[in-house]
Protein backbone atom coordinates (compact mmCIF):
# COMPACT_ATOMS: atom_id res chain seq x y z
CA UNK A 1 0.00 0.00 0.00
CA UNK A 2 1.15 3.92 -0.56
CA UNK A 3 0.80 7.20 0.52
CA UNK A 4 1.89 10.67 -0.28
CA UNK A 5 3.67 12.44 2.79
CA UNK A 6 3.75 16.39 3.06
CA UNK A 7 6.49 16.42 1.24
CA UNK A 8 5.06 14.34 -1.66
CA UNK A 9 7.56 11.31 -0.80
CA UNK A 10 5.77 7.98 -1.40
CA UNK A 11 5.93 6.26 1.79
CA UNK A 12 4.45 2.59 1.40
CA UNK A 13 3.68 -0.11 3.84
CA UNK A 14 5.12 -3.66 3.02
CA UNK A 15 4.25 -6.88 5.24
CA UNK A 16 7.16 -8.52 6.38
CA UNK A 17 5.56 -12.14 7.27
CA UNK A 18 2.43 -12.42 9.03
CA UNK A 19 3.12 -10.37 12.16
CA UNK A 20 4.73 -7.06 11.36
CA UNK A 21 4.26 -4.53 8.44
CA UNK A 22 7.71 -2.06 7.44
CA UNK A 23 6.79 1.31 6.78
CA UNK A 24 9.25 2.61 4.26
CA UNK A 25 9.68 6.72 4.56
CA UNK A 26 12.31 6.92 1.90
CA UNK A 27 14.79 5.35 -0.36
CA UNK A 28 17.99 7.30 1.35
CA UNK A 29 20.02 7.80 4.21
CA UNK A 30 19.40 11.65 5.19
CA UNK A 31 18.11 13.42 8.64
CA UNK A 32 14.66 14.33 6.69
CA UNK A 33 13.84 10.15 6.01
CA UNK A 34 15.09 9.98 10.01
CA UNK A 35 13.30 12.53 11.37
CA UNK A 36 10.19 11.40 10.10
CA UNK A 37 11.27 7.55 11.17
CA UNK A 38 11.97 9.48 14.74
CA UNK A 39 8.49 11.31 15.02
CA UNK A 40 6.47 7.82 13.71
CA UNK A 41 8.74 5.97 16.48
CA UNK A 42 8.23 8.74 19.27
CA UNK A 43 4.10 8.11 18.66
CA UNK A 44 4.24 5.17 18.96
CA UNK A 45 6.21 4.96 22.54
CA UNK A 46 3.56 7.38 23.65
CA UNK A 47 0.64 5.52 21.86
CA UNK A 48 1.23 1.98 21.24
CA UNK A 49 -1.59 0.34 18.40
CA UNK A 50 -3.33 -2.56 19.87
CA UNK A 51 -1.72 -5.79 19.32
CA UNK A 52 1.88 -3.96 18.86
CA UNK A 53 5.09 -5.95 20.57
CA UNK A 54 7.41 -3.71 19.73
CA UNK A 55 8.88 -1.64 16.68
CA UNK A 56 12.74 -1.50 14.96
CA UNK A 57 13.45 2.09 13.33
CA UNK A 58 15.70 2.32 10.79
CA UNK A 59 17.68 4.59 8.53
CA UNK A 60 14.33 4.96 6.23
CA UNK A 61 11.80 2.43 7.40
CA UNK A 62 9.96 1.72 10.49
CA UNK A 63 8.72 -1.74 11.28
CA UNK A 64 5.75 -2.67 13.36
CA UNK A 65 5.94 -6.18 15.25
CA UNK A 66 2.06 -7.31 16.32
CA UNK A 67 0.43 -10.34 17.40
CA UNK A 68 -2.26 -10.83 14.97
CA UNK A 69 -4.91 -12.31 17.12
CA UNK A 70 -4.92 -9.64 19.48
CA UNK A 71 -5.54 -7.14 16.58
CA UNK A 72 -8.11 -9.32 14.74
CA UNK A 73 -9.77 -9.53 18.36
CA UNK A 74 -10.10 -5.92 19.29
CA UNK A 75 -13.34 -4.15 18.35
CA UNK A 76 -13.21 -2.09 15.46
CA UNK A 77 -16.19 -1.05 13.05
CA UNK A 78 -14.17 -0.91 9.75
CA UNK A 79 -15.15 -4.94 8.53
CA UNK A 80 -11.48 -5.57 7.59
CA UNK A 81 -10.81 -9.45 7.69
CA UNK A 82 -7.10 -9.58 7.78
CA UNK A 83 -4.63 -8.08 10.65
CA UNK A 84 -2.05 -6.98 8.40
CA UNK A 85 -4.45 -4.48 6.22
CA UNK A 86 -6.19 -3.61 9.82
CA UNK A 87 -2.71 -2.47 10.73
CA UNK A 88 -1.85 -0.83 7.79
CA UNK A 89 -5.05 1.13 8.19
CA UNK A 90 -4.50 2.32 11.46
CA UNK A 91 -0.64 2.69 10.51
CA UNK A 92 -1.65 5.66 7.77
CA UNK A 93 -3.52 7.23 10.14
CA UNK A 94 -0.64 8.02 12.03
CA UNK A 95 1.70 8.73 9.82
CA UNK A 96 -0.83 10.78 7.95
CA UNK A 97 -1.61 12.96 11.58
CA UNK A 98 2.75 12.91 12.39
CA UNK A 99 3.75 16.48 13.86
CA UNK A 100 6.56 17.84 11.74
CA UNK A 101 9.20 17.02 14.36
CA UNK A 102 9.36 20.52 16.17
CA UNK A 103 13.27 20.33 16.96
CA UNK A 104 13.41 18.73 20.28
CA UNK A 105 16.80 19.67 21.39
CA UNK A 106 18.70 16.36 21.04
CA UNK A 107 20.11 14.61 23.88
CA UNK A 108 24.02 14.68 23.59
CA UNK A 109 26.04 11.44 24.70
CA UNK A 110 29.73 12.18 25.30
CA UNK A 111 31.74 9.18 25.12
CA UNK A 112 35.46 9.05 26.76
CA UNK A 113 37.97 7.09 24.39
CA UNK A 114 41.46 5.89 25.23
CA UNK A 115 42.82 6.44 21.47
CA UNK A 116 45.82 3.98 20.21
CA UNK A 117 48.33 1.44 21.71
CA UNK A 118 46.39 -2.05 22.80
CA UNK A 119 43.08 -0.66 22.56
CA UNK A 120 43.25 0.81 19.19
CA UNK A 121 46.02 -1.49 17.29
CA UNK A 122 44.67 0.08 13.90
CA UNK A 123 45.19 3.38 14.79
CA UNK A 124 48.44 3.94 12.96
CA UNK A 125 46.72 2.29 9.86
CA UNK A 126 43.84 4.81 9.51
CA UNK A 127 46.23 8.07 10.12
CA UNK A 128 49.04 6.29 7.56
CA UNK A 129 45.94 5.73 4.85
CA UNK A 130 44.92 9.31 5.17
CA UNK A 131 48.33 10.66 5.43
CA UNK A 132 47.87 12.67 8.60
CA UNK A 133 49.91 11.70 11.99
CA UNK A 134 48.01 10.09 15.11
CA UNK A 135 47.28 12.94 16.95
CA UNK A 136 45.34 14.72 13.93
CA UNK A 137 43.16 11.40 13.66
CA UNK A 138 42.51 11.48 17.34
CA UNK A 139 41.67 15.14 17.16
CA UNK A 140 39.47 14.92 13.89
CA UNK A 141 37.61 12.06 15.06
CA UNK A 142 37.01 13.66 18.73
CA UNK A 143 35.74 16.84 17.23
CA UNK A 144 32.84 15.71 15.61
CA UNK A 145 29.10 15.42 16.00
CA UNK A 146 27.24 12.20 15.65
CA UNK A 147 24.13 11.10 14.66
CA UNK A 148 23.00 8.07 16.08
CA UNK A 149 21.06 6.91 12.96
CA UNK A 150 19.72 3.83 14.45
CA UNK A 151 20.68 0.94 17.10
CA UNK A 152 21.06 -2.82 15.47
CA UNK A 153 24.00 -5.29 14.55
CA UNK A 154 24.59 -5.87 17.79
CA UNK A 155 22.88 -4.84 21.26
CA UNK A 156 23.76 -1.12 21.78
CA UNK A 157 25.47 -0.66 18.68
CA UNK A 158 24.53 2.44 17.22
CA UNK A 159 24.78 3.49 13.58
CA UNK A 160 26.35 6.79 13.20
CA UNK A 161 26.53 9.39 10.87
CA UNK A 162 29.43 12.03 10.93
CA UNK A 163 32.33 10.73 10.32
CA UNK A 164 35.05 13.22 8.85
CA UNK A 165 36.11 12.02 5.46
CA UNK A 166 39.46 13.12 6.19
CA UNK A 167 39.48 9.71 8.03
CA UNK A 168 37.32 7.51 6.17
CA UNK A 169 38.98 4.47 5.93
CA UNK A 170 37.84 0.65 4.58
CA UNK A 171 37.35 -2.52 6.59
CA UNK A 172 39.93 -4.39 6.87
CA UNK A 173 40.79 -7.35 4.11
CA UNK A 174 40.24 -10.22 6.74
CA UNK A 175 38.12 -9.57 9.47
CA UNK A 176 39.37 -9.92 12.90
CA UNK A 177 37.56 -13.28 14.92
CA UNK A 178 37.04 -11.24 18.03
CA UNK A 179 36.78 -7.76 18.53
CA UNK A 180 36.85 -6.70 22.91
CA UNK A 181 33.42 -4.86 23.66
CA UNK A 182 33.92 -1.57 24.05
CA UNK A 183 36.18 -1.16 21.29
CA UNK A 184 36.10 2.25 19.07
CA UNK A 185 36.19 1.46 15.35
CA UNK A 186 36.24 3.12 11.47
CA UNK A 187 35.21 1.36 8.10
CA UNK A 188 34.43 3.38 5.52
CA UNK A 189 32.13 6.47 6.61
CA UNK A 190 31.10 4.67 9.34
CA UNK A 191 32.53 5.11 13.04
CA UNK A 192 31.05 3.22 16.06
CA UNK A 193 31.44 1.25 19.13
CA UNK A 194 31.50 -2.58 19.82
CA UNK A 195 29.53 -3.69 23.09
CA UNK A 196 30.02 -6.90 22.96
CA UNK A 197 33.01 -8.89 21.66
CA UNK A 198 32.19 -10.19 18.44
CA UNK A 199 33.97 -11.09 15.10
CA UNK A 200 34.14 -7.56 12.71
CA UNK A 201 36.33 -6.03 9.89
CA UNK A 202 36.48 -2.42 11.60
CA UNK A 203 39.64 -0.64 11.69
CA UNK A 204 40.04 -0.27 15.28
CA UNK A 205 41.45 2.86 16.88
CA UNK A 206 40.51 3.22 20.71
CA UNK A 207 38.30 1.53 23.76
CA UNK A 208 35.52 3.46 25.69
CA UNK A 209 35.02 2.73 29.38
CA UNK A 210 31.65 3.08 29.00
CA UNK A 211 29.67 0.32 28.51
CA UNK A 212 26.91 0.57 25.76
CA UNK A 213 24.62 -2.37 26.43
CA UNK A 214 23.55 -2.90 30.14
CA UNK A 215 21.26 -5.81 30.15
CA UNK A 216 20.00 -5.28 33.80
CA UNK A 217 18.58 -1.39 32.97
CA UNK A 218 15.89 -0.33 31.43
CA UNK A 219 16.80 0.81 28.61
CA UNK A 220 19.63 -1.31 27.92
CA UNK A 221 21.12 1.02 25.26
CA UNK A 222 23.02 3.76 26.44
CA UNK A 223 22.65 5.32 23.36
CA UNK A 224 18.75 6.29 21.30
CA UNK A 225 18.34 6.27 17.63
CA UNK A 226 18.15 10.40 17.61
CA UNK A 227 21.13 10.96 20.10
CA UNK A 228 24.33 13.13 19.45
CA UNK A 229 27.37 11.48 20.41
CA UNK A 230 30.67 13.03 20.98
CA UNK A 231 33.89 11.16 21.58
CA UNK A 232 36.23 12.50 24.37
CA UNK A 233 39.92 11.95 24.36
CA UNK A 234 41.04 10.41 27.62
CA UNK A 235 44.54 8.76 28.59
CA UNK A 236 45.16 5.15 29.78
CA UNK A 237 45.28 6.43 33.26
CA UNK A 238 42.11 7.83 33.11
CA UNK A 239 40.39 4.48 31.27
CA UNK A 240 41.78 2.92 34.61
CA UNK A 241 40.31 5.39 36.76
CA UNK A 242 37.30 4.91 35.00
CA UNK A 243 37.07 1.30 35.49
CA UNK A 244 38.13 1.44 38.67
CA UNK A 245 35.10 3.70 40.00
CA UNK A 246 32.73 0.97 38.24
CA UNK A 247 34.20 -1.97 39.89
CA UNK B 1 12.77 -29.52 43.12
CA UNK B 2 15.69 -29.68 40.44
CA UNK B 3 17.41 -31.47 37.40
CA UNK B 4 20.91 -32.19 37.36
CA UNK B 5 22.91 -32.36 34.37
CA UNK B 6 25.09 -35.86 34.13
CA UNK B 7 26.01 -34.94 29.90
CA UNK B 8 25.18 -31.57 28.15
CA UNK B 9 24.58 -33.09 24.95
CA UNK B 10 25.57 -30.88 21.43
CA UNK B 11 23.41 -27.79 22.17
CA UNK B 12 21.29 -27.52 24.86
CA UNK B 13 19.97 -23.73 26.27
CA UNK B 14 17.05 -22.89 28.10
CA UNK B 15 14.32 -20.78 25.70
CA UNK B 16 11.13 -19.44 25.90
CA UNK B 17 9.04 -18.02 23.45
CA UNK B 18 11.78 -15.21 22.79
CA UNK B 19 13.18 -11.61 24.12
CA UNK B 20 10.59 -9.84 22.58
CA UNK B 21 10.07 -5.47 23.07
CA UNK B 22 14.37 -5.00 23.06
CA UNK B 23 14.65 -5.10 19.33
CA UNK B 24 14.96 -1.03 19.15
CA UNK B 25 17.77 -1.12 21.32
CA UNK B 26 19.37 -3.66 19.28
CA UNK B 27 19.01 -6.99 21.18
CA UNK B 28 17.80 -9.90 19.16
CA UNK B 29 14.74 -11.84 20.18
CA UNK B 30 16.14 -15.46 20.49
CA UNK B 31 13.96 -17.99 21.91
CA UNK B 32 12.90 -21.49 20.75
CA UNK B 33 13.78 -22.29 16.98
CA UNK B 34 10.96 -24.48 16.82
CA UNK B 35 7.99 -22.37 19.20
CA UNK B 36 4.67 -24.71 18.21
CA UNK B 37 6.87 -27.63 19.78
CA UNK B 38 7.50 -25.32 23.08
CA UNK B 39 3.96 -23.94 23.07
CA UNK B 40 2.41 -27.61 23.08
CA UNK B 41 5.00 -28.96 25.80
CA UNK B 42 3.87 -26.62 27.75
CA UNK B 43 0.27 -26.69 28.05
CA UNK B 44 1.05 -30.66 28.70
CA UNK B 45 2.64 -30.34 31.82
CA UNK B 46 0.19 -27.67 32.64
CA UNK B 47 2.53 -24.34 32.17
CA UNK B 48 1.49 -21.46 30.19
CA UNK B 49 2.65 -21.80 26.61
CA UNK B 50 5.10 -19.25 27.08
CA UNK B 51 7.14 -20.34 29.84
CA UNK B 52 11.14 -21.44 29.12
CA UNK B 53 11.67 -25.02 28.07
CA UNK B 54 14.99 -26.47 27.27
CA UNK B 55 16.34 -26.97 23.57
CA UNK B 56 17.92 -29.81 22.93
CA UNK B 57 20.07 -30.19 19.70
CA UNK B 58 20.83 -33.20 17.83
CA UNK B 59 22.60 -35.18 20.41
CA UNK B 60 20.63 -34.87 23.29
CA UNK B 61 22.02 -34.22 27.45
CA UNK B 62 21.51 -36.68 29.96
CA UNK B 63 19.94 -35.17 33.28
CA UNK B 64 19.20 -36.85 36.58
CA UNK B 65 15.62 -35.94 37.67
CA UNK B 66 16.26 -35.60 41.27
CA UNK B 67 12.36 -35.37 42.47
CA UNK B 68 9.04 -36.08 41.16
CA UNK B 69 7.96 -34.31 38.12
CA UNK B 70 5.88 -33.88 35.44
CA UNK B 71 7.30 -33.35 32.05
CA UNK B 72 6.98 -33.35 28.43
CA UNK B 73 8.81 -33.91 25.40
CA UNK B 74 7.88 -31.96 22.17
CA UNK B 75 9.78 -31.46 18.59
CA UNK B 76 12.15 -33.44 16.76
CA UNK B 77 12.42 -37.73 18.00
CA UNK B 78 15.87 -37.72 19.36
CA UNK B 79 14.89 -40.94 21.05
CA UNK B 80 14.20 -39.84 24.73
CA UNK B 81 14.19 -42.81 27.10
CA UNK B 82 13.77 -42.82 30.93
CA UNK B 83 16.27 -45.50 32.84
CA UNK B 84 17.24 -47.06 29.33
CA UNK B 85 12.87 -47.44 28.42
CA UNK B 86 11.49 -45.41 25.61
CA UNK B 87 9.37 -42.43 26.97
CA UNK B 88 6.52 -41.63 24.70
CA UNK B 89 6.65 -37.79 22.94
CA UNK B 90 3.55 -35.50 23.04
CA UNK B 91 1.87 -36.14 25.97
CA UNK B 92 2.50 -35.60 30.01
CA UNK B 93 4.93 -38.03 31.97
CA UNK B 94 4.95 -38.22 35.37
CA UNK B 95 8.82 -39.31 36.20
CA UNK B 96 9.85 -40.67 39.76
CA UNK B 97 12.61 -38.79 41.47
CA UNK B 98 16.24 -40.11 41.34
CA UNK B 99 15.54 -41.51 37.19
CA UNK B 100 17.58 -40.46 34.76
CA UNK B 101 16.69 -38.94 31.00
CA UNK B 102 18.93 -39.84 28.40
CA UNK B 103 18.84 -39.70 24.47
CA UNK B 104 19.55 -41.61 21.85
CA UNK B 105 19.69 -41.21 17.71
CA UNK B 106 18.06 -38.69 16.05
CA UNK B 107 15.24 -40.45 14.27
CA UNK B 108 13.49 -37.27 12.90
CA UNK B 109 13.60 -33.61 12.75
CA UNK B 110 16.84 -32.21 15.30
CA UNK B 111 15.71 -30.33 17.85
CA UNK B 112 13.34 -31.22 21.00
CA UNK B 113 11.88 -29.42 23.97
CA UNK B 114 12.20 -30.98 27.13
CA UNK B 115 9.16 -28.57 29.49
CA UNK B 116 8.65 -29.34 32.98
CA UNK B 117 5.66 -28.71 35.50
CA UNK B 118 6.06 -25.47 37.41
CA UNK B 119 8.87 -24.84 34.34
CA UNK B 120 12.14 -23.72 34.92
CA UNK B 121 13.35 -21.37 38.12
CA UNK B 122 15.46 -18.59 36.38
CA UNK B 123 16.29 -14.70 36.96
CA UNK B 124 14.27 -13.51 33.77
CA UNK B 125 16.53 -10.51 31.73
CA UNK B 126 14.67 -8.43 30.05
CA UNK B 127 11.41 -10.12 30.27
CA UNK B 128 12.17 -13.36 29.19
CA UNK B 129 14.29 -16.80 30.16
CA UNK B 130 15.78 -16.84 26.67
CA UNK B 131 19.64 -17.58 26.35
CA UNK B 132 21.22 -15.24 24.67
CA UNK B 133 24.31 -16.98 23.83
CA UNK B 134 26.33 -14.52 22.16
CA UNK B 135 26.15 -11.70 24.54
CA UNK B 136 26.37 -14.70 27.75
CA UNK B 137 23.13 -13.47 29.19
CA UNK B 138 19.11 -14.62 30.09
CA UNK B 139 18.41 -18.61 30.45
CA UNK B 140 20.92 -20.65 32.77
CA UNK B 141 24.09 -18.59 33.59
CA UNK B 142 23.69 -17.28 29.43
CA UNK B 143 25.53 -20.27 28.39
CA UNK B 144 24.52 -23.85 27.05
CA UNK B 145 24.16 -26.00 30.07
CA UNK B 146 27.11 -27.90 31.32
CA UNK B 147 27.76 -31.41 33.33
CA UNK B 148 26.96 -30.52 37.04
CA UNK B 149 24.93 -27.78 35.90
CA UNK B 150 21.64 -28.16 38.61
CA UNK B 151 18.41 -26.45 36.96
CA UNK B 152 16.45 -25.39 39.71
CA UNK B 153 11.91 -26.29 38.82
CA UNK B 154 9.64 -24.41 40.22
CA UNK B 155 6.98 -25.19 42.51
CA UNK B 156 3.65 -26.62 40.13
CA UNK B 157 1.12 -24.96 39.64
CA UNK B 158 -2.75 -26.25 40.03
CA UNK B 159 -3.46 -27.73 36.48
CA UNK B 160 -0.12 -29.48 37.07
CA UNK B 161 -0.49 -31.18 40.49
CA UNK B 162 -3.29 -32.32 39.42
CA UNK B 163 -2.36 -34.02 36.63
CA UNK B 164 0.60 -35.34 38.53
CA UNK B 165 -1.67 -37.18 41.07
CA UNK B 166 -3.89 -38.48 38.31
CA UNK B 167 -0.94 -40.17 36.56
CA UNK B 168 0.81 -41.11 39.84
CA UNK B 169 -2.51 -42.97 41.18
CA UNK B 170 -2.10 -45.94 38.68
CA UNK B 171 0.59 -47.38 40.61
CA UNK B 172 3.92 -47.57 38.40
CA UNK B 173 6.93 -49.94 38.70
CA UNK B 174 8.48 -48.26 36.03
CA UNK B 175 10.00 -45.27 36.97
CA UNK B 176 7.81 -43.21 34.71
CA UNK B 177 4.45 -42.86 33.65
CA UNK B 178 2.45 -41.68 30.68
CA UNK B 179 -1.06 -41.63 29.10
CA UNK B 180 -2.36 -43.63 25.96
CA UNK B 181 -2.91 -41.35 24.01
CA UNK B 182 -0.73 -37.98 22.67
CA UNK B 183 -1.94 -34.14 21.90
CA UNK B 184 -0.80 -31.47 19.68
CA UNK B 185 1.10 -33.06 16.30
CA UNK B 186 0.74 -30.51 13.82
CA UNK B 187 2.24 -32.46 10.77
CA UNK B 188 5.51 -30.05 10.88
CA UNK B 189 7.94 -32.28 12.11
CA UNK B 190 7.31 -35.29 9.67
CA UNK B 191 10.31 -37.12 8.29
CA UNK B 192 9.35 -35.62 4.47
CA UNK B 193 12.37 -34.57 2.30
CA UNK B 194 12.51 -32.37 1.10
CA UNK B 195 10.73 -30.78 3.63
CA UNK B 196 7.89 -28.47 1.94
CA UNK B 197 8.30 -24.96 3.25
CA UNK B 198 5.61 -22.40 2.09
CA UNK B 199 6.68 -18.83 1.26
CA UNK B 200 5.35 -15.45 0.65
CA UNK B 201 7.21 -12.50 -1.71
CA UNK B 202 10.02 -11.17 0.22
CA UNK B 203 10.47 -7.17 -0.06
CA UNK B 204 13.02 -7.02 -2.84
CA UNK B 205 11.53 -9.99 -4.60
CA UNK B 206 11.92 -7.70 -7.51
CA UNK B 207 15.09 -7.18 -7.16
CA UNK B 208 16.18 -10.70 -8.54
CA UNK B 209 16.10 -12.24 -12.00
CA UNK B 210 13.01 -13.61 -13.06
CA UNK B 211 14.96 -17.14 -13.96
CA UNK B 212 15.96 -16.68 -10.46
CA UNK B 213 12.68 -16.55 -8.91
CA UNK B 214 11.60 -19.15 -11.17
CA UNK B 215 14.64 -21.49 -10.20
CA UNK B 216 14.01 -20.56 -6.46
CA UNK B 217 10.57 -22.49 -6.29
CA UNK B 218 11.12 -25.17 -8.42
CA UNK B 219 14.49 -27.26 -7.03
CA UNK B 220 15.65 -27.96 -3.74
CA UNK B 221 18.00 -25.93 -1.46
CA UNK B 222 20.39 -27.55 0.74
CA UNK B 223 20.75 -26.64 4.02
CA UNK B 224 24.86 -26.72 4.88
CA UNK B 225 26.90 -27.30 7.87
CA UNK B 226 27.36 -23.91 8.49
CA UNK B 227 23.83 -23.23 9.79
CA UNK B 228 22.85 -22.61 13.30
CA UNK B 229 20.62 -20.46 15.60
CA UNK B 230 21.08 -17.44 13.93
CA UNK B 231 20.36 -18.70 10.44
CA UNK B 232 19.99 -21.46 7.76
CA UNK B 233 22.80 -21.01 5.07
CA UNK B 234 21.10 -22.78 2.25
CA UNK B 235 23.49 -24.14 -1.06
CA UNK B 236 21.65 -24.88 -4.03
CA UNK B 237 21.37 -22.52 -7.72
CA UNK B 238 22.85 -19.16 -6.65
CA UNK B 239 20.38 -16.36 -6.93
CA UNK B 240 21.19 -13.07 -9.14
CA UNK B 241 19.65 -9.67 -8.84
CA UNK B 242 18.81 -7.62 -11.82
CA UNK B 243 21.28 -5.44 -11.34
CA UNK B 244 24.08 -4.66 -8.62
CA UNK B 245 22.00 -2.53 -5.86
CA UNK B 246 22.90 -1.25 -2.44
CA UNK B 247 19.99 -1.72 0.30
CA UNK B 248 19.47 0.19 2.96
CA UNK B 249 19.59 -2.00 6.24
CA UNK B 250 16.03 -2.20 7.56
CA UNK B 251 13.88 -4.76 10.06
CA UNK B 252 14.42 -8.37 9.80
CA UNK B 253 11.82 -11.10 11.07
CA UNK B 254 11.85 -15.10 11.89
CA UNK B 255 11.68 -16.55 9.04
CA UNK B 256 12.66 -13.98 6.58
CA UNK B 257 15.28 -15.15 3.09
CA UNK B 258 17.90 -12.81 2.54
CA UNK B 259 20.65 -13.25 -0.26
CA UNK B 260 23.77 -11.92 0.36
CA UNK B 261 26.15 -10.85 -2.81
CA UNK B 262 27.48 -14.88 -3.36
CA UNK B 263 23.42 -15.89 -4.02
CA UNK B 264 23.33 -18.15 -1.81
CA UNK B 265 20.17 -17.77 0.30
CA UNK B 266 19.88 -17.51 4.21
CA UNK B 267 16.69 -18.30 6.66
CA UNK B 268 17.15 -16.04 9.60
CA UNK B 269 16.03 -17.94 12.77
CA UNK B 270 15.38 -17.50 16.28
CA UNK B 271 18.94 -15.41 17.52
CA UNK B 272 19.03 -13.09 14.05
CA UNK B 273 20.14 -9.96 14.24
CA UNK B 274 17.79 -7.23 14.59
CA UNK B 275 18.07 -5.89 11.10
CA UNK B 276 19.93 -7.05 7.48
CA UNK B 277 21.38 -5.16 4.73
CA UNK B 278 21.07 -8.07 2.10
CA UNK B 279 18.09 -8.11 0.13
CA UNK B 280 15.09 -10.31 0.93
CA UNK B 281 14.00 -12.77 -1.54
CA UNK B 282 11.14 -14.79 0.63
CA UNK B 283 9.46 -14.52 4.49
CA UNK B 284 8.93 -17.94 5.18
CA UNK B 285 5.00 -18.67 6.19
CA UNK B 286 4.86 -18.62 10.28
CA UNK B 287 3.57 -21.07 10.51
CA UNK B 288 6.34 -23.37 8.73
CA UNK B 289 8.96 -21.64 10.25
CA UNK B 290 9.06 -25.04 12.96
CA UNK B 291 9.80 -27.13 9.72
CA UNK B 292 13.06 -25.31 8.93
CA UNK B 293 13.74 -25.80 12.58
CA UNK B 294 13.52 -29.96 12.43
CA UNK B 295 15.33 -29.88 9.13
CA UNK B 296 19.12 -31.27 10.04
CA UNK B 297 22.74 -29.84 8.29
CA UNK B 298 22.55 -31.26 4.85
CA UNK B 299 18.57 -31.86 4.69
CA UNK B 300 16.79 -30.79 1.57
CA UNK B 301 14.27 -27.63 1.46
CA UNK B 302 11.62 -26.91 -1.24
CA UNK B 303 9.95 -23.92 -1.65
CA UNK B 304 6.31 -23.66 -2.46
CA UNK B 305 5.05 -19.72 -2.96
CA UNK B 306 1.42 -18.77 -1.74
CA UNK B 307 -0.09 -15.33 -1.22
CA UNK B 308 0.20 -13.15 2.13
CA UNK B 309 -3.63 -13.17 2.79
CA UNK B 310 -3.44 -17.32 2.70
CA UNK B 311 -0.19 -17.10 5.13
CA UNK B 312 -2.47 -15.16 7.66
CA UNK B 313 -5.40 -17.26 7.18
CA UNK B 314 -3.41 -20.76 8.36
CA UNK B 315 -1.42 -18.13 10.94
CA UNK B 316 -5.04 -17.92 12.88
CA UNK B 317 -5.50 -21.85 12.10
CA UNK B 318 -2.71 -22.29 13.57
CA UNK B 319 -3.59 -20.43 16.92
CA UNK B 320 -7.00 -21.86 16.59
CA UNK B 321 -5.61 -25.56 17.21
CA UNK B 322 -2.90 -24.95 19.73
CA UNK B 323 -6.41 -23.13 21.41
CA UNK B 324 -7.65 -26.25 21.18
CA UNK B 325 -5.16 -28.52 22.01
CA UNK B 326 -5.46 -26.18 25.40
CA UNK B 327 -9.16 -26.87 26.19
CA UNK B 328 -9.12 -30.64 25.32
CA UNK B 329 -6.30 -30.81 27.60
CA UNK B 330 -7.78 -29.00 30.49
CA UNK B 331 -11.16 -30.98 29.78
CA UNK B 332 -9.01 -34.63 29.93
CA UNK B 333 -7.74 -33.58 33.16
CA UNK B 334 -10.93 -32.29 34.66
CA UNK B 335 -13.29 -35.05 34.70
Amino acid sequence: MKQQDNDTVQIEYIPLGEAAVLIEFGKVINIETHRKVKACADYLDQHPLPGMIEYVAAFSSLTVFYDPVVVLNVKHTTGIQSAYELVTSLLQDIVANLERSVDIKPKVVEIPVCYGGEFGPDLEYVAGYNKLDIDEVIHIHSNSEYLVYMIGFAPGFPYLGGLDERISTPRRQSPRTLIPERTVGIAGMQTGVYPIATPGGWQLIGRTPVELFRPNEYPPSLLQAGNIVRFKPITLKEYQEYKGECL
Amino acid sequence: MSIKVLRPGLLSSIQDLGRYGYQKHGVIVSGAMDAFSLRIGNLLVGNMENQAGLEITLVGPQLLIKDDLLIAITGGNLTPMIDGVDVPMWRPVYVKGGSVLSFGPCQSGCRAYLTVGGGYELPSIMNSDSTYLRAGIGGFCGRALQKDDQLAVGTPGRNTSKRMSLLASKAIKQSFVAPNWYAGLYGHSDAATPATVRITRGIQYDWFTAESLLQFTSQPFQVTPQSDRMGYRLKGEALKLRQPSEMISEAVALGTIQVPPDGNPIILMADRQTVGGYPKVAQVISVDVPRIAQVKPGGKIQFIEIEHREAEALYFAREKFIAEVKKGLNLKFFS
